[in-house]
């Protein structure tokens, strides 16, 4: 219901944003935009494949699906997984388009590789603590999780959300030992939701779109940690108009709205 | 005469190249693996903290995944094979479904029976405090889970090929069931029962799915060597290669071993 | 046997497995050897199988020694492990894992005995039946002859109450084959036990046994002295099986000079020495006067008994030797034979088997 309701919108704004022009966010100068020309135009088309981090399932699924109906004859086909692993899957040469990232290390990584060089920040996040829905272990801030016998579930260390733990408990002095270091945030999630484990670090967006399956332990914006979120069009891309029209659908203000829906910050 | 035999085992074209096509299939991932193996600094990496961990833990869990399947599996082999029960067949049934079941709904199924919340693990943690998940014996249970039909299936085939005349002949001799068993069934079905085992121990030594999802991944704790090597891939590329050299060359040492037995067995009943 | 001795087999058995039913008695005293013979399917298997306690009996009651082993109405079943039967299977059965030494110590081991003490027991065993030489062979590396030896001497090992034998020279080339089973006589012999041995082979029950019981689906069609047997045959089974004619004697330059009196031309002079010359009945032949021709085998001698069997009529003639010959109805019409009848016999040397026995 909620989600139809959002690709409307973005449709409406998706159509005034062709009339007018203008870009969603400070997309640079060189890449075509996808309203300047009718040649351009007519060279968005055809399908993409965009690699993007776990964390961004939902909204991305969204704005696929408003991209499609922006841009009829496109099909965009998303891989969800960790950042860090879609990097080296892109590095590998898997046969990316766009690849958005939860972490501006792993981007740097694609970058560095040559397999990327334009790349923008389209939304930040934060970390929230996600307790069983049914939780049997009272858990209300940072602190009771380096209690004992508190079981606590974070990414493993090389993905993104793992370093936002890591982080996390460093600049708040917590001791943490976790029972599991989970390959994504998503396993996390699952990990809480099953109540193997009291606590799970996952971003606000993840306990947003897990609705009542978690309970979420708010951390203070003080404490918090902040994970940009970047986004580039892939190099070697069999179909760059059609992957750069997609980075500044992203970035245009109706894909703002549903990351902004989805519990994502503006950059 | 040279060309007389040459004409009897040259097989025609229309099998030998998709054969060749096939065998290069199988070759070139290994071979692939082999090239881009840092050789370099391989001692480095396999001698770091989280290679010896994963290297120790993966060992230790194999092993005892094996020496419990043994222990349970060889009587429910027997079982299995040699006497009539009501539920024989569906328990036949049971025993090959972790063989075709996708490891990972393994892990999901092992985490609803013996999850902290699961049917069984819930009695578990309330009466004893004892919680599978995110333990080193978490991750043998997965092992045990997955890898166990292999051994049962194995031995169950060997005790069926087995001619009941010989325990027969202990039986008018004095022998009673259980030295006919020892002394007799257990020594004939030998190569069998090492060929299960073997082929167990590589199946649990290369365990992922279910262990990543009943077990979790914590380095010397549950991160077993497929586990490093997955984690490795999204950050430190070099070590899950590193890493999955060892994986291949324990899988070629068990075949190399395996080879022979299994060959006579198969041949033998 | 004596109903009133209580020593050796008794057994009464009655066994269903589905539509084929075996019912029949079997007595055998200390120290006799009775040979259970019959036609493959005749329920040899399944009498060896009841008796040893594989297969429980469904009717009747099995009796060893004093001790009721199988009693279906007294509800007393011995397992096969406490009957303490010695048996040699059919092809053996040796353990293939074990050396000829543990095979024949596996039952002494089985009785409690140490490893060691077992070895010592089992050695007089190894020794009687000339093993000691094979004793660290696995079954694989023996002959088949070597082979039986191992399973009697392991038989015999367990100082059983009885030994059953199954078709203990089936699995041998026929060339061994006579030379064992001459050995295998030897080794009953000493036997103190009753002695039961299931055969579809008539030779060994000649041979072997004392006494013959003919088994015929899964019924006893004739029982007595081999020699009764092989006379009066009562089915066609038995009279092409038992009528074989068996004779000893001692061979020299061709010529075998029969024990009982009468001489035999055999078909060559390799065998030299103590002898068996089998002839089959059908292979000699009557007249009412001295045949011409090219049998080098001819003798008198007077008609005993006349037995019509199926289509042939099996006539026992007393002579030197005194054989057993079957032939058709119109040859007994032919030569008026009747008893007391004056008959001429024939043979043609290739007809005997001579070997040393």
């Amino acid at each position: 219901m909620r989600r139809s309701a959002a690709v409307l919108a973005v449709i409406a704004a998706v159509s005034l944003a062709a009339c007018s022009s203008s870009s969603g966010g400070g997309s640079s100068s060189n890449s075509p935009s996808p309203s300047t020309s009718t040649s351009s135009a007519a060279a968005i088309s055809g399908s993409i494949t965009v690699f993007a981090a776990s964390s961004l399932k939902g909204a991305f699924t969204d704005i696929g699906a408003a991209f499609q109906q922006a841009y009829p004859g496109t099909t965009v086909t998303f891989n969800f997984g960790p950042s860090s692993g879609l990097a080296t899957q892109i590095t590998q040469g898997a046969p990316a388009d766009v690849f958005a990232s939860a972490s501006k290390k792993t981007m740097e990584t694609v970058v560095a590789a040559g397999d990327a060089t334009n790349t923008e920040v389209f939304a930040t996040n934060t970390m929230e603590i996600a307790t069983p829905a049914s939780s049997g272990a009272s858990i209300t801030s940072l602190a009771d999780l380096g209690k004992p016998g508190i079981k606590v579930a974070v990414c493993q260390k090389d993905v993104p959300c793992g370093v936002a733990a890591q982080t996390l408990f460093d600049q708040n002095k917590v001791t943490v030992t976790p029972s599991t270091e989970e390959v994504d945030v998503k396993a996390v999630l699952s990990k809480v939701e099953l109540g193997e484990v009291d606590a799970g670090i996952v971003y606000v967006t993840d306990v947003k779109a897990a609705a009542d399956k978690v309970k979420g332990v708010e951390i203070p914006a003080a404490q918090n940690v902040e994970t940009r979120y970047p986004i580039a069009p892939i190099t070697k891309s069999q179909n760059s108009a059609t992957a750069q029209a997609f980075v500044d659908f992203v970035l245009s203000r109706a894909s703002q709205t549903i990351l902004g829906n989805a519990g994502f910050a503006a950059p | 005469m040279t060309r007389r035999s040459r004409s009897a085992t040259s097989p025609p074209w229309p099998v030998a190249l998709p054969a060749v096509l096939a065998l290069a299939f199988l070759t070139l991932p290994v071979i692939g693996l082999l090239v881009r193996t840092p050789w370099g600094h391989l001692l480095d990496i396999l001698t770091s903290k989280t290679s010896l961990d994963a290297l120790r833990l993966s060992l230790e869990t194999s092993i005892a995944a094996t020496i419990i399947a043994f222990l349970v599996g060889v009587p429910l082999a027997w079982l299995l094979a040699r006497s009539e029960f009501v539920g024989r067949r569906l328990a036949r049934a049971l025993v090959t479904v972790p063989l075709v079941l996708p490891p990972v709904v393994g892990g999901i199924a092992l985490l609803l029976a013996f999850g902290r919340r699961g049917l069984v693990g819930q009695y578990l943690d309330s009466c004893c405090g004892i919680t599978l998940p995110f333990t080193t014996p978490g991750v043998v249970v997965a092992e045990t889970f997955v890898a166990m039909p292999f051994l049962i299936i194995t031995v169950e085939g060997a005790l069926r090929g087995l001619d009941s005349k010989l325990e027969d002949a202990a039986a008018t001799l004095g022998a009673g069931r259980w030295t006919i068993f020892r002394r007799v069934t257990l020594p004939l079905i030998g190569p069998s029962l090492i060929a299960g085992a073997v082929l167990t121990f590589a199946r649990a030594l290369g365990e992922f799915g279910a262990t990543i999802t009943f077990a979790g991944n914590l380095p010397g704790v549950t991160q077993t060597l497929p586990l490093a090597v997955y984690v490795g891939l999204e950050g430190d590329l070099d070590q899950a290669v590193a890493l999955s050299l060892i994986l291949l060359l324990v899988s070629i040492a068990v075949l190399v071993g395996l080879r022979d037995r299994w060959l006579r067995t198969g041949s033998a009943s | 046997m004596t109903d009133d001795s209580t020593q050796g087999i008794h057994a009464t058995i009655g066994i269903d497995r589905g539509e084929f039913t075996l019912d029949m008695s079997l007595t055998v005293a200390p120290g006799e050897v009775v040979a259970v013979l019959g036609p493959n399917g005749a329920g040899k298997s399944t009498l060896l199988r009841g008796l040893v306690g594989l297969t429980p009996i469904d009717r009747g009651s099995i009796r060893l020694d004093d001790v009721v082993v199988d009693d279906p109405d007294a509800d007393v079943l011995i397992e096969p492990a406490k009957r303490r039967i010695g048996v040699v299977f059919q092809e053996y059965r040796l353990f293939p894992h074990l050396t000829v030494e543990d095979n024949v110590a596996f039952g002494l081991r089985s009785a409690g005995f140490g490893k060691q003490a077992a070895q010592v027991a089992s050695q007089e065993w190894i020794d009687r039946l000339e093993l000691a030489a094979l004793r660290a062979r696995k079954p694989g590396e023996l002959s088949g002859g070597q082979a039986q030896r191992v399973a009697l001497a392991r038989a015999l090992a367990t100082k059983p109450r009885a030994l059953l034998l199954d078709e203990p020279l089936s699995a041998l080339d026929i060339a061994t084959r006579q030379d064992v089973r001459t050995h295998l006589s030897g080794h009953l012999r000493q036997f103190a036990g009753p002695t039961v041995l299931v055969t579809h082979d008539p030779l060994d029950a000649l041979v072997l046994a004392d006494r013959v019981v003919v088994l015929e689906g899964g019924r006893v069609t004739q029982e007595g002295t081999t020699h009764e047997v092989a006379q009066r045959p009562s089915t066609p089974y038995v009279a092409s099986v038992m009528g074989l004619n068996l004779l000893r004697g001692k061979a020299l330059a061709g010529i075998v000079q029969l024990d009982d009196g009468g001489e035999l031309q055999a078909p060559d002079a390799s065998t030299v020495g103590p002898v068996l010359v089998a002839i089959r009945p059908a292979a000699i032949s009557l007249h009412a006067h001295r045949p011409e021709g090219s049998a080098r085998n001819v003798w008198q001698g007077v008609v005993d008994n006349i037995q019509p069997v199926g289509d042939r009529v099996r006539v026992s003639v007393s002579a030197s030797p005194s054989v057993v010959v079957d032939v058709t109805r119109s040859a007994v019409v032919e030569l008026g034979l009747v008893r007391d009848t004056s008959v001429w016999l024939s043979t043609k040397a290739t007809e005997l088997e001579v070997y040393a026995g």
